[in-house]
């Protein structure tokens, strides 16, 4: 349907491949620390892999500061990475003529975390929601219309809302928008940040609703992107935890979830406050915070607030290697 | 108004609460459609007592707290049966002593520290306004004060904080400087308005361990605000849920959690993730709090109930004792958690 009128993206994919495979990816900053101090570097993503397939979902946590946001900039081509490889179905796209990334883009589309913020105050939400079609297709405007009302209802919005400005809807109808718009042009993968932390719980609760139910109907993969663990939880196939621009642990939900081994997962997991009694993990309390980009700790990024940490943590970075079932960052993870 | 098990404690001890609300309106506007922001608010905070409120945005959890230490100004009109603190009535006080009680006795922490520090000061310069101003600590002795304070807070190397502008400072950290300049003229009360919700996981717990450890120290009375209920379910001894500028639910912990009488009050954790585990789909509460203009006739919640029943839509329930606290529903929720017309 659709996707006979976007252009299509240069090399064929099997349904089977990946829609996306990152390996190593990097984006390193270059910041400036004052007039007569010359510049310093900043890594705020450090070869990052994963793959993700048609359908799925991989969810990235971390605090901030973790590097999370940088990888969405680098997933949906707002930026180029300064290292390692990305494939978007099946492209590489270092080195992929501009021609080649435009016809990209329309297959990689984001959500953000403020709906009161990413949507155009002075559009109605028909002319937002019918502006990626006619940028990427060649549809009338009384077809772009029809798509637009069909999403509108797809999403939970009335057809009454098509000419209504972003002001007049509340924190989760905006957020349907946003959806709504990351959607018009059937994209094989959505990358959302932080979706749903602006939102109540009850109004959280419909819009992942609307995540799952989206990726049911559409077979759109997702990397989404959150601090919450228990949303995490509901929405994953697979996680990523990132600490300062790296991965410390990635792999199955339910292996992850069940038996967190790096003590950063674990650190997290047992933060996360719970409602009963038996759900609450022992506190591993963490001390301080992310130390600063601008001087990063030797060794294991962790170490300055890991509570096992030994003097080879202090020395030599850990690298990501296979340990029951997942991938863990930790020299010391056969021992706690 | 049916006593409940709380109201029970307060009608006897009578000026033992420290903060005893009663019947609290809150208007916005004038002429012939008035805003009740709040509508017959109780809420009563013994010494050393943590009290949860939760709610959704727009369900009046702020709007309370500013009223009750009178920082709603006109056209915001508050009335109330009672509005006491300490035994002592905050309604008829004069605004020259109410001053001297707001920010020392009671005293307010925000959600977004960064942006209720003054950008233009130093951290140690703000804090020795409070003290000045407060406790007319002034010289060596106000700045020793300050230090021991940042201590308390578990400010790392303190001395170097003290001359650090706000951006500066990491959240959790300004989230530290607003604790020690809450609890700088060692507060009966603090009122935390979401102190947390800007913050990491992890930086959260460590926060919410101080604020706890805090109280503790200075058996200080703790009104917890917040969204997040599995945050209040770790912490407080007593829950209060609002709709609409309504107390629709309240009951000491864990028996909200485990045995909700209110359907609000179910609807809610329901539509948290941890409470659906292995499920596919959350149970979500359809649509939003109604506002200004939508405000329904009956029961404020009958919109969006999934037991409505006629009656609902035309009479407003009160709030009536339940098992161990109050709900204000025509059906109250029976322990396994179904309406009781069955």
């Amino acid at each position: 349907m659709v996707d006979q009128l976007l252009p299509t993206p240069p090399v064929a994919t099997t349904p089977e491949a990946p829609v996306m495979i990152a390996r190593a990816l990097s984006r390193h900053y270059s910041v400036s620390r004052g007039l007569f101090k010359g510049h310093a570097m900043v890594k705020a993503l450090n070869d990052v892999s994963f793959e993700l397939a048609r359908g799925r979902t991989l969810a990235v946590v971390g605090e901030s500061g973790s590097g999370k946001s940088t990888l969405a900039r680098q997933l949906t081509l707002i930026e180029e990475p300064s290292g390692g490889s990305l494939q978007i179905g099946g492209v590489e796209i270092a080195g992929a003529s501009r021609a080649e990334l435009r016809a990209l883009r329309p297959t990689v589309q984001m959500v953000f975390q403020n709906p009161y913020a990413s949507l155009n105050p002075r559009k109605q939400v028909g002319a937002m929601l019918a502006e990626p079609l006619r940028l990427n297709t060649t549809l009338s405007a009384a077809e772009r219309e029809e798509r637009v009302r069909a999403m509108l209802a797809k999403v939970g919005l009335r057809p009454e809302h098509y000419q209504r400005y972003p002001h007049m809807f509340s924190g989760g109808q905006r957020q349907r928008i946003a959806v709504a718009r990351a959607m018009m042009l059937q994209p094989r993968t959505v990358v959302a940040d932080e979706p749903t932390s602006a939102l109540d719980v009850s109004i959280q609760a419909q819009i992942l609703n609307l995540f799952m139910d989206l990726q049911d109907e559409l077979g759109t993969a997702y990397v989404f992107i959150s601090h919450n663990l228990a949303v995490v939880e509901h929405v994953a196939d697979e996680v990523m935890v990132m600490y300062f621009g790296s991965t410390v642990e990635y792999g199955d939900k339910a292996a992850v979830f069940e038996r967190p081994l790096h003590p950063y997962t674990r650190a997290l997991m047992s933060a996360t406050p719970a409602i009963h009694k038996e759900d609450r993990q022992i506190k591993l309390k963490l001390v301080g915070e992310l130390p600063s980009p601008l001087n990063p700790p030797t060794g294991c990024a962790f170490h300055t607030r890991c509570p096992f940490a030994a003097e080879r943590c202090r020395a030599e970075v850990p690298v990501l290697r296979p340990f029951e079932g997942r991938l863990v960052a930790c020299h010391r993870v056969e021992e706690i | 108004m049916p006593t409940t098990h709380t109201l029970d404690i307060a009608n006897a001890g009578g000026s033992s609460m420290l903060l005893d609300i009663k019947n609290l309106d809150v208007t916005f506007g004038a002429g012939d459609n008035p805003f009740r922001a709040v509508a017959g608010v109780d809420l009563q905070v013994a010494p050393g007592e943590i009290v949860g409120i939760v709610g959704e945005s727009g369900s009046g959890k702020s709007v309370t707290m500013l009223a009750a230490m009178g920082l709603i100004d006109a056209p915001g009109r508050v009335t109330a049966d009672r509005l006491s603190f300490a035994g002592r009535d905050l309604l008829t006080m004069k605004p020259r002593e109410k001053r001297a009680i707001v920010g020392a006795e009671i005293s307010m922490i925000f959600q977004d520290a960064q942006t209720s520090l003054n950008p233009a000061y130093a951290v140690g310069d703000q804090l020795l306004e409070t003290l000045a101003e407060h406790q007319n600590l002034k010289g060596a002795a106000a700045r020793a004060r300050v230090l021991e304070l940042l201590e308390q807070v578990e400010i790392p190397d303190a001395k170097s904080r003290l001359s650090a502008y706000p951006h500066q400072l990491s959240g959790g950290m300004s989230q530290r400087v607003m604790i020690a300049m809450a609890i700088a003229c060692n507060p009966k009360l603090l009122i935390a308005d979401e102190p947390t919700t800007a913050l990491d996981v992890t930086v959260q717990a460590q926060i919410m361990e101080l604020l706890v450890n805090l109280q503790r120290q200075n058996n200080m009375g703790l009104i917890l605000i917040t969204h997040d209920l599995a945050v209040v379910a770790e912490v407080a001894q007593r829950v209060v849920v609002m709709y609409a500028g309504e107390v629709v639910e309240q009951s000491p912990v864990p028996d909200i959690f485990n045995t909700p009488r209110h359907p609000y009050t179910q609807a809610l954790l329901c539509s948290i993730p941890e409470h659906s585990k292995g499920a596919e789909r959350l149970a979500t509460l359809s649509g939003v709090v109604p506002g200004r203009y939508d405000r329904p006739k009956g029961c404020l919640l009958s919109p969006r109930c999934p037991y409505v029943q006629p009656v609902c839509h035309n009479e407003h329930p009160l709030l009536e004792a339940t098992h161990r606290g109050s709900a204000r529903c025509f059906f109250a929720l029976d322990d396994a958690g179904r309406p009781s017309h069955g």
